[in-house]
């Protein structure tokens, strides 16, 4: 499946500048100027849901405003190729995996059929997260440059999964990581290419305070006291328990309220078992607001991000965390764990405090409720850290800047 | 004011980040890291960082300080690798030297300090530079001062501090174009005294502003 521009969401660069300034746009524009008319091609394995689709959805009108000619391409696969692929996922995360030769076989020939039903013709192409790596074998000769975007964890891979994938990632010319933990010891050049959100997007768009209000208010969430909020699955490697036993540490001592909100648990029994859990640690507690809210609450997540006194992160174990970002987009004072990609963005006592117990989580939130003029001052560097570094735009910059690095070392 | 015979010319720079081999997940892997690191990893983590955390202007100096603090909770270090101030270097080589000697002073006077385990490890990242000349160009002050306004972030600092290393000198893009080709050492001095540790760079950019507004009105 193709992707045509009239697909996509048009949201003029233009529309950035109150946010970004207009020097910043403008030298999009010149950086794109040396590349205009040149063919991008981005590949992966879903058009709608997940976080690359979201980005893309937003990329692709961005690179076309700049003078690109881009194209996005979506594999297609049955659902065996699909549970084969997300076993690869959960085993390059480092999960247990039973290695069986069909399954391998599958993925080949799934890859082949897309090799023939897609063009390769591109002079850049992008290749996104494992489904489609394979399709690197439509590269003829050195023709072209071929980018492999990885979004996913790769420090710990399961061996037999890598081992099958890796000739493939071997053929590009490089690979982009979203956090220098996550990469390979590889023969190409690695990059950093960290994940990004869009300021204009539902989620993180600024809300009028009547809008703020009326959203957290129907959750029966007042507004007068302080509000710590967590936005996360119920998954256990996010640790809502931990984040109630911090919030009961905290309410020894002052007055605060508990807002732990995740997406639907309905579709995974695991995240059923761990609501339950964390609604067994709340012991009734009227002041722990368990939200419970359907995939479509863009605009929930907003206003509740907004409304928060302080945003919490204890995860265990974390992707790059895009939760941190957008609370950071929104000038809030961050207390989170020091796991995954969310030292990258929360520079202790810089943008935020990191943390790395139950205690410490509780102490950090005691201090920045006694301190809000630092808190504020938090708040204020972690928005200017995500202005510089993880918007939709840097992700535009960093495409072009590679793509124009790439022509500079093929002269 | 002197006519100048030859404009100022902008460029667009942006930076590339590398995923090096190396990393440290205590304080002797740090001091091996800073002496076998490449000269572009020094670079990332001092000069670069200085401009990608420009709107921090208290108490972050360089990502080697910051990891030392924040990875291996040692304030003292920290303080004394924050201390070297980058504009005074005109080499990577010189600041290597002296941030490996300090660290080698640390690890000297706490010994039981050097192997302990870091909250998280440090990643030594390298720079890749792209720039590409802007078609603006500047023939007098008030064009200059037109042209800056446009420009970003980014290709200010690479002017205005990572020019330090490419002219080998202790002045910058700027104020090199104000003596040599306008003849206003005055205004080179001024603008070359703008502290970026304690300015962001929009901050560093007023008051550029501010004195190139003097000097016009003048």
């Amino acid at each position: 499946m193709t992707i045509t521009k009239s697909d996509a969401h048009s949201i003029s660069l233009d529309a950035y500048i109150p946010l970004l300034g207009a020097p910043e746009i403008e030298e999009l524009r010149a950086l794109a100027a040396q590349i205009s008319g040149r063919t991008v091609q981005m590949v992966n394995s879903t058009a709608m849901g997940g976080g690359v689709a979201e980005i893309l959805n937003r990329l692709i009108p961005l690179m076309q405003e700049l003078g690109l000619r881009p194209r996005w391409d979506v594999i297609t696969g049955g659902e065996d190729f699909f549970e084969v692929t997300k076993a690869f996922h959960n085993a390059l995360h480092g999960g247990p995996y039973q290695a069986r030769k069909e399954n391998f076989e599958l993925f080949l020939a799934t890859n082949e059929s897309n090799r023939q039903r897609l063009q390769f013709d591109c002079e850049f192409t992008v290749i996104h997260d494992p489904q489609p790596v394979a399709l690197v074998e439509a590269r003829s000769r050195q023709e072209g440059h071929w980018l492999w975007r990885c979004h996913i964890d790769l420090s710990k891979p399961h061996p037999d999964v890598w081992g099958f994938l890796r000739p493939f990632v071997y053929r590009y010319d490089g690979a982009l990581f979203s956090s220098p933990e996550f990469a390979r010891q590889l023969p190409i050049p690695q990059y950093l290419s960290y994940p990004c959100i869009d300021p204009l997007s539902e989620k993180n768009v600024d809300l009028d305070p009547a809008t703020v209000r009326e959203i957290v208010e129907r959750f029966g969430i007042d507004l007068a006291r302080p509000i710590i909020t967590q936005i996360s699955r119920f998954d256990r490697l996010k640790d809502p328990i931990g984040v109630v036993r911090a919030y009961q540490i905290v309410r020894r001592y002052m007055d605060c309220q508990l807002v732990i909100a995740g997406g639907s648990a309905s579709d995974d029994p695991e995240g059923e078992i761990v609501l339950e859990e964390v609604r067994r640690e709340a012991k009734d507690d009227p002041d722990i607001h368990l939200l419970n809210l359907p995939p479509w609450s863009a605009t929930e997540i907003n206003a509740l991000q907004r409304a928060s006194t302080i945003i919490v992160q204890k995860s265990l174990r974390e992707g790059f965390g895009l939760t941190v970002t957008e609370a950071l987009w929104k000038k809030k004072p961050v207390v989170a764990s020091a796991v995954g990609g969310i030292p990258a963005q929360v520079i202790h006592k810089h943008t935020g405090l990191l943390v790395h117990s139950v205690e410490g989580t509780a102490y950090q939130i005691r201090f920045l409720l006694s301190n809000p003029a630092l808190a504020h001052k938090l708040g204020e560097q972690g928005h200017d850290h995500v202005r510089e570094n993880f918007l939709i735009t840097t992700n535009v910059k960093r495409y072009l800047t590679i793509f124009l690095h790439s022509l500079q070392r093929s002269c | 004011m002197k006519k100048p015979e030859h404009p100022f010319r902008f460029v667009t720079v942006s930076y590339l980040t590398r995923i090096g081999n190396q990393s440290a997940t205590n304080l002797g892997e740090l001091r091996d890291g800073l002496e076998k690191c490449s000269d572009t990893s020094i670079f990332y983590h001092t000069f670069q960082s200085l401009g990608r955390y420009h709107f921090l202007t208290e108490g972050f100096s360089n990502e080697f300080a910051q990891w030392v603090l924040a990875g291996l909770n040692s304030p003292m270090l920290a303080e004394q690798l924050a201390a070297p101030d980058i504009r005074s270097y005109l080499t990577l080589s010189d600041l290597r030297t002296d941030l490996l000697a300090i660290t080698d002073e640390y690890c000297r006077k706490h010994p039981e300090e050097v192997g302990r385990l870091a909250f998280e490890p440090f990643y030594f990242l390298e720079s890749i530079e792209v720039t590409i000349p802007h078609m603006w160009e500047a023939w007098t002050l008030d064009e200059f001062r037109h042209r800056l306004e446009h420009l970003s972030n980014e290709s200010f600092h690479y002017h205005f501090l990572v020019s330090r290393l490419r002219l080998g000198l202790r002045t910058n893009d700027f104020s090199v174009w104000f003596e040599n080709e306008l003849g206003l050492k005055s205004l080179a001095q001024l603008t070359n005294r703008i502290d970026v540790y304690t300015n962001t760079l929009e901050g560093a950019r007023t008051k550029l502003y501010t004195f190139i507004d003097r000097e016009l009105a003048a």
